[in-house]
């Protein structure tokens, strides 16, 4: 454990030293935005809008007290969703979709010898693989995370008015009570801190993955695996930290 | 010229190389030959820098390698073209990418038409001037070797490395990559390294051979004397090829020298 952790702070130096040049960094950077962020607005957009549906209803349902005023079903939707839902639940949600893929790719070209020649023609390939991904990641997160607190929003207005559990006009009252905007602030920042552990620690095992196919196979889970988990303790750490 | 001092390389406690020294020559095919095992690739990557020996020198025509500073390295690694033992194509990018890209990333000074120009000479020079537009996924095996070799040279390479370049080809093409192997070294006068237990290339282009055994190296020598070689090992070796046993029996018996080729 304690040997993994240096060796991955090891790893994250060499990423940083011999960089390639700015324009290659940057065209790079650009697809890996692309493959991370625009390829996963469908299962996040989906997620999210469910997400925010389901917890408009069961809000609906266990409010029974006469009163508690309806609107406070959006505010509590809006709450969760912007606080905890959507930062934590799409960066689980990226975890797997964006850290099995980076641990995959890596370690193909790792096994199939990519990575060896990258190195061989004298480019830092810790650099020029992984620093583009990690980038991308930190810049495509907090879009998605934006994208998925609109979407459970309006997720759980639409639920709302068509189990006719809450009225669209109270909805919307609820969610614009007592707004406070450091609570935004805090879920991009806690969106940036998990798109770097997502990527950072599914390349470092995929960057590592030594063997065959199988071996590739095993690093996929381990990254979303470790990922998950270290999601969830940053998590707990943030909100201890800077709420 | 490549000299290698004394290398050593041991994983956790196993010797795999002990103490080898030789030297691959300009201008010439220069074979490691040897079973399974005994360590060739581990010696290739340690003179290509992809691994550290434990013990010895390696020098790039009179220029350090091994524990040199990291510019002076990186200086070397831009010489020196490599074809992996399997082939290695980037498979996220086209087959005319993949020549381009050493050139695009060593160097920028290329004009984008100079590129490719380049790399449309590279491929032809392999004789792939049509699958330029092709992904590694859709082209055979022997193509992605003849595209690794348009790779490896791309950049003017003045070191060949080739990690058993004829693997798993059929016999015909397996000879047509070693004769453009062979003709790229000539024309261009470069240090070439192949690897390989084919008995047909050390017979075809073997112009200074070097038998590895076990992590020693027991025999070096041109390709028209490993046939008389008097080392135990290397004429097992050779003459577990049931083609060069019917040769050397057709030589003898007639003193025709088809052995000799
Ligand atoms: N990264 C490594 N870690 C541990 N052992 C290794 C490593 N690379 C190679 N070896 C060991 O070194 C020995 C020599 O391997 P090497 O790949 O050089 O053989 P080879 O001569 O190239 O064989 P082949 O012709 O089958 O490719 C093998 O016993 C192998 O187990
Ligand atoms: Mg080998």
């Amino acid at each position: 454990m304690v040997k993994s952790f240096g060796q991955f702070l090891l790893f994250m130096q060499s990423m940083l030293v011999r960089k390639e040049r700015f324009t290659v960094l940057w065209r790079r950077t650009i697809d890996e935005c692309v493959t991370i962020g625009v390829n996963s607005i469908f299962i996040v957009a989906i997620v999210s809008a469910f997400i925010g549906a389901v917890t408009c209803v069961q809000i609906a349902y266990n409010l029974t007290n006469p009163l508690i005023p309806k609107s406070t079903i959006g505010y509590m939707v809006r709450e969760m969703t912007i606080l905890e839902l959507a930062p934590t639940i799409t960066s689980i949600v990226l975890a797997g979709k964006v850290g099995s893929s980076i641990a995959g790719s890596l370690g193909t070209m790792r096994i199939t010898e990519q990575v060896s020649a990258l190195e061989v023609m004298g480019i830092n390939s810790a650099s020029y693989l992984v620093l583009p991904r990690i980038l991308g990641a930190i810049l495509m997160f907090p879009l998605l995370v934006v994208l998925a607190m609109a979407l459970s929003i309006i997720g759980g207005y639409l639920a709302g008015s068509l189990t006719g559990s809450i009225s669209a006009q109270e909805y919307i009252e609820g969610i614009r009570t007592d707004f406070i905007p450091y609570n935004i602030f805090f879920a991009l920042v806690k969106s940036v801190v998990f798109a770097f552990l997502v990527s950072a620690i599914s390349a470092f095992k995929g960057y590592y993955t030594d063997g065959g196919a199988l071996e590739v196979g095993t690093a996929s889970t381990t990254a979303v695996n470790n990922s998950i988990i270290a999601i969830l303790i940053a998590d707990f750490a943030l909100a201890a930290i800077l709420l | 010229m490549i000299e290698i001092h004394n290398i050593e390389k041991s994983f956790d406690g196993n010797p795999v190389l002990k103490g080898i020294s030789c030297t691959f020559e300009t201008g010439k095919c220069n074979l490691l030959l040897g079973g399974s095992g005994t360590g060739k690739s581990v010696l290739l990557q340690c003179v290509v820098g992809l691994m550290q020996p434990d013990l010895g020198s390696i020098t790039f025509d009179g220029t350090v390698f091994s524990n040199n500073k990291v510019q002076v390295r990186q200086e070397i690694r831009r010489k020196i073209g490599m074809l992996f033992q399997g082939s290695a194509l980037f498979d996220s990018m086209t087959v005319a990418k993949n020549v381009e890209f050493p050139l695009e990333m060593l160097t920028p000074e290329m004009s984008r038409e100079e590129r490719r120009d380049r790399v449309e000479f590279c491929l032809k020079r392999v004789g792939l001037e049509n699958a330029g537009d092709k992904m590694p996924s859709e082209i055979s095996g022997g193509m992605k070797k003849r595209v690794g070799i348009a790779r490896a040279i791309a950049p003017n390479c003045t070191y060949l490395f080739c990690d058993e370049p004829n693997s798993g080809l059929d016999p015909l093409t397996s000879l047509k990559i070693d004769e453009l192997i062979q003709e790229i070294t000539y024309e261009y006068n470069i240090t070439t390294v192949i690897i390989t237990h084919d008995m047909n290339s050390v017979i075809e282009i073997g112009d200074h051979i070097i038998f590895l055994y076990k992590g020693l190296k027991l025999w070096d020598g041109t390709k028209d004397e490993i046939l008389n070689a008097q080392v135990p090992e290397l004429k097992e070796f050779i003459f577990s090829s049931s083609l060069v046993r019917a040769a050397k029996r057709i030589d003898d018996e007639t003193h025709s020298g088809v052995a000799s080729l």
